[in-house]
């Protein structure tokens, strides 16, 4: 079965990019798919690669990108939000001037439409949020 | 292509500007209407105040997004389900709501109210009949 | 038909648990998890409530957030189901929806 998952808060704050980590983990462990994750809302924050959590702590971001490496998971970030907080990939920071870009491997940046897409072509979708 | 399309419902719960979700879903909303799919929106609990008419926000420097509502019907959103409970509880009725029209092309283009009240029973029995629930 | 309703708030602060009672339809089930466990221990003050509708509705809290949060299997409601990840997977697949009470 294919699960669409959508991740709507920041890491660290909220335990819902845990928790959809742990779903999106497990289903993968149990032969199900999980073609796309999108993160939304304070969501974004999870796709930076600038972030340094202590080292006994876990590292949000390099969860989800090993996950997404050793399962073809499409992590997309949806760029209104994105371009809100502060979330950019090379493209966009050039696009729009910007000194720098901090997307993470695995992650790439997209529209909402994606999201629509997602719920149109998944057999199932769960969004993790407050 | 009537296979490929789903009944997509968005559930608001929340009320606007203390928070982005209101506008997020908004958003949402807006792009999936390009997708031809069969949404309706879903207003209970504090999202029904989303829905009140006469929101002012010169005073703390946001956009008043609420007159994208009454936009939705040329989207083809017509749908909008509001629950009476909830309103009840939070001492509004519908005359509180904005008014939100649409254009019916399969009755000659007749206006329309696009705000359904539904009791709690009929928002579970809605909630219910759809394939994908998006939750803000 | 059924739906898996899931929902994580604590019922002390916020309305998402009873607002999911009041629209569960029978035969759907409910989840409670991260701080939605606090709604599937005995003694609290909506238990009477979640426990009215284990005939009905199938409910399961998420062990691990219930572990975390020091709620033991034996103070959950009766005939609230503990269940991990891998569980919560099969009972979003089982389910023809998920309706997540955010």
């Amino acid at each position: 079965m294919k699960f669409g998952i959508v991740v709507s808060e920041g890491p660290y704050t909220h335990q819902a990019s845990d928790s959809a980590y742990n779903f999106a983990k497990a289903a993968l462990e149990n032969g199900h798919e999980v073609p796309r994750v999108f993160f939304y809302h304070d969501g974004v924050n999870v796709g930076t690669r600038l972030s340094i959590p202590p080292q006994d702590e876990r590292n949000i971001q390099k969860q989800w990108s090993a996950l997404a490496g050793e399962h073809n998971v499409d992590l997309v970030i949806c760029i209104a939000a994105a371009q809100r907080r502060g979330l950019l990939d090379e493209k966009e920071a050039t696009r729009q001037g910007k000194d720098a870009n901090n997307i993470a491997e695995g992650f790439r940046i997209s529209g909402l439409g994606q999201l629509i897409e997602m719920g149109i072509q998944t057999d199932r979708l769960i969004t993790f949020g407050d | 292509m009537e296979d490929n399309i789903k009944k997509f419902l968005y559930v608001n719960r929340k009320a606007p500007y203390g928070t982005i979700y209101a506008l997020e879903a908004l958003e949402v909303v807006l792009i999936g209407a390009a997708f031809d799919q069969d949404v309706s929106l879903a207003f209970l609990d504090d999202g029904v105040f989303q829905l009140v008419k006469g929101q002012n926000t010169d005073g703390i420097g946001v956009k008043n997004f609420s007159p994208t509502f009454r936009a939705l019907g040329d989207y083809e959103v017509t749908k909008f389900y509001v629950e009476k409970e909830s309103l009840e509880e939070r001492g509004l009725t519908a005359d509180d709501l904005q008014e939100i029209m649409y254009e019916d092309e399969d009755d000659d283009y007749a206006e329309k109210p696009s705000i359904r009240l539904v009791n709690r029973a009929e928002m579970a029995d809605m909630m219910a009949e759809q394939d994908v629930v998006l939750s803000f | 038909m059924a739906t898996l309703h899931t929902v994580n708030k604590s019922p002390f602060g916020a309305s998402a648990l009873q607002s999911c009672l009041n629209h569960a339809k029978d035969g759907d089930a409910i989840l409670m998890f991260e701080d939605g466990v606090y709604g599937a221990a005995q003694g609290t003050i909506i238990a009477d409530a979640v426990a009215a509708k284990s005939g009905s509705l199938s409910l399961y809290v998420l062990k691990g957030d219930a572990d975390a949060r020091g709620i033991a299997d034996a103070r959950l409601i009766e005939g609230v189901t503990p269940v991990d990840y891998a569980g919560f997977v099969e009972l979003a697949a089982s389910h023809d929806r998920t309706n997540n009470w955010l």
